[in-house]
């Protein structure tokens, strides 16, 4: 990765986490430089997601540091994690949208529960945010229920940009989609990303949305990264990890336990 | 390592076996003390989410009230029949307006309500937030800046703990009026006297003590509905697990703390 004199937007050095005995991230380093995506590809049970928690502060890391700008936030009170928190916006792998609420009530929860917008104008942004994700101003006043998986994934990604957060998280955003729709939501991720200048970490099994909306990639095995690098080094990274998963082969380095 | 050097002496397996149970409840009840300390902590300290809590005030309260009601109305006919089949052995028909009174405002209005309470509301809870968190949604809120014990827990533990003692006030009168019509259209009382016995025997505190119990049981039945649908497991199976352990615990729970209190009140 080239390096940089600014300080990263995440930063993480020596990261553990374990359930019981199951050590699921083994010290897991990690950067992303301000206004960058970072991508981080691995198979299903490797770290990905719990990676994303630890930073998220939905989980606390064992051991090991994560720094936001900077600043350590392993140990933040419950104030100042709430302050963070209004720095993050989160697109869940299944859109995780509230049941008993609207599309535009989704979409505005955070600026008038978070941020104690007024519901007039929140429910403008939202409704801004709802046709810049390539839906009908319409779908605002109808509720989750009544949407299609890749609508429901349009609107959680419209959530996660209603606030313009300084760092957009994304969980397997393509999951569940077929390709066309899933190569809509990864255009729609790299346009409203960069509308806002955010920086990006997503992470998935996904290679055309890696490739779609990467400009760096770090690869998980048995909770350590093991390689990280440029989207442009992918294909020659050298790393016989990423040249196996990248290429979805069976043999290799990484076996796949089936019991 | 050699595997069998893992496995313990089958002498020490019920020393294991019992001191895994012990652990287990040691780190679950300080897990339980946890939550409540918090749950406590943000139903007290802004924000609040008024609209939330107006949300459970009816969901809780209002939607309780025809399943109390009816629960109240029967129980309080039952008892003066019952009464008076006992009572005319030994020609005591005139205690059944105070056995009526009496049993309702202290035992069986705050008792059943809180157990019905617990049936629908406890269930209804523990499900809705297990579904929640199986969703997602509890991470959601997080990450969108609003603390889930504030936007979730607070609201339904003040509305519960609110609105079950207005419930049993309404179960009281009720159950009450319930013992009143058997005892004068079935049992042939006359309805002055019926009303004046009544009267000449209840007391304040035989209410009060009702919806201080209502109060704890409310509290109870939404704690329990939160804390196993918060921890809920995954997938249905572990929805299904957090409501039938949030019904059983609360229903458990009250029984224990209707003695308690009881015993405070009235020993």
């Amino acid at each position: 990765m080239t390096s940089s004199s600014k300080t990263p937007k995440i930063e993480m050095s020596g990261v553990k986490k374990a359930f019981g005995n199951n050590h699921v991230l083994n010290g897991v380093d990690l950067v992303v430089p301000e206004g960058k995506s970072m991508v981080i590809i691995g198979g299903s049970g490797t770290g990905k997601s719990v990676t994303l928690k630890c930073i998220l502060g939905l989980l606390s890391p064992d051991e090991g540091s994560i720094k936001i700008d900077g600043q350590e936030v392993t140990n933040l009170r419950p104030n100042e994690r709430d302050e963070l928190m209004l720095k993050f916006g989160m697109l869940f792998q299944g859109g995780a949208l509230f049941d008993s609420l609207k599309i535009w009530e989704n979409v505005a929860f955070g600026l008038i529960q978070g941020r104690g917008k007024n519901r007039k104008e929140a429910r403008e942004i939202a409704v801004e945010k709802i046709k810049a994700v390539g839906l009908r101003p319409e779908v605002a006043d109808l509720f989750p229920a009544e949407l299609s998986g890749g609508m429901q994934k349009r609107v959680g990604l419209a959530r996660a940009v209603a606030a313009s957060p300084e760092i957009i998280f994304f969980d397997e955003p393509t999951t569940g989609l077929d390709p066309i729709m899933a190569d809509v939501i990864n255009q729609l991720i790299v346009e409203q990303v960069q509308e806002i200048g955010a920086t990006g970490l997503s992470i998935t099994h996904d290679m055309s949305s890696v490739r779609t909306i990467a400009d760096y990639v770090a690869m998980i095995h048995e909770g350590k990264i093991v390689w990280t690098g440029p989207i442009d080094e992918l294909d020659d990274s050298g790393n016989d990890y990423v040249d196996q998963f990248i290429h979805g082969r069976a043999d290799g380095p990484i076996q796949r336990r089936v019991a | 390592m050699d595997s069998t050097q893992n496995q313990i002496n089958p002498v020490f397996a019920p020393f294991q076996a019992v001191g895994q149970i012990l652990l287990s409840f040691f780190q679950k009840t300080g897990q339980l003390s946890s939550f409540i300390g918090k749950s406590l902590y943000h139903s007290i300290v802004p924000p609040f989410f008024p609209a939330q809590l107006w949300r459970q005030l009816v969901d809780i309260g209002y939607y309780s009230l025809p399943v109390v009601g009816m629960t109240a109305l029967f129980t309080g006919m039952v008892l003066a029949l019952q009464s008076y089949t006992g009572f005319t052995r030994f020609n005591a028909e005139s205690a059944i307006a105070g056995v009526v009174v009496l049993s309702i405002t202290r035992e069986l209005a705050p008792v059943l309500a809180g157990l019905m309470v617990a049936g629908r509301v406890g269930a209804a809870i523990a499900a809705e937030i297990g579904t929640m968190r199986v969703t997602e949604q509890i991470d959601a809120l997080t990450t969108l800046s609003v603390n889930p014990f504030k936007y979730l827990i607070a609201p339904r533990l003040i509305a519960a703990t609110l609105t079950l003692p207005i419930l049993v006030l309404i179960g009281d009168i009720i159950g009450v009026y319930g013992g009143y019509v058997v005892s004068i259209y079935n049992l042939g009382f006359s309805p002055g006297g019926y009303l004046s016995q009544t009267w000449d025997v209840v007391e304040n505190m035989d209410v009060i003590s009702g919806l201080i119990k209502a109060a704890a049981f409310g509290f109870i039945v939404a704690m329990m509905g939160c804390y196993h649908g918060f921890n809920s497991g995954r997938g249905a199976q572990g929805v299904g697990a957090a409501t039938t352990n949030a019904v059983v615990s609360s229903s458990i729970l009250i029984l224990i703390f209707n003695y308690i209190l009881t015993q405070v009140f009235f020993s």
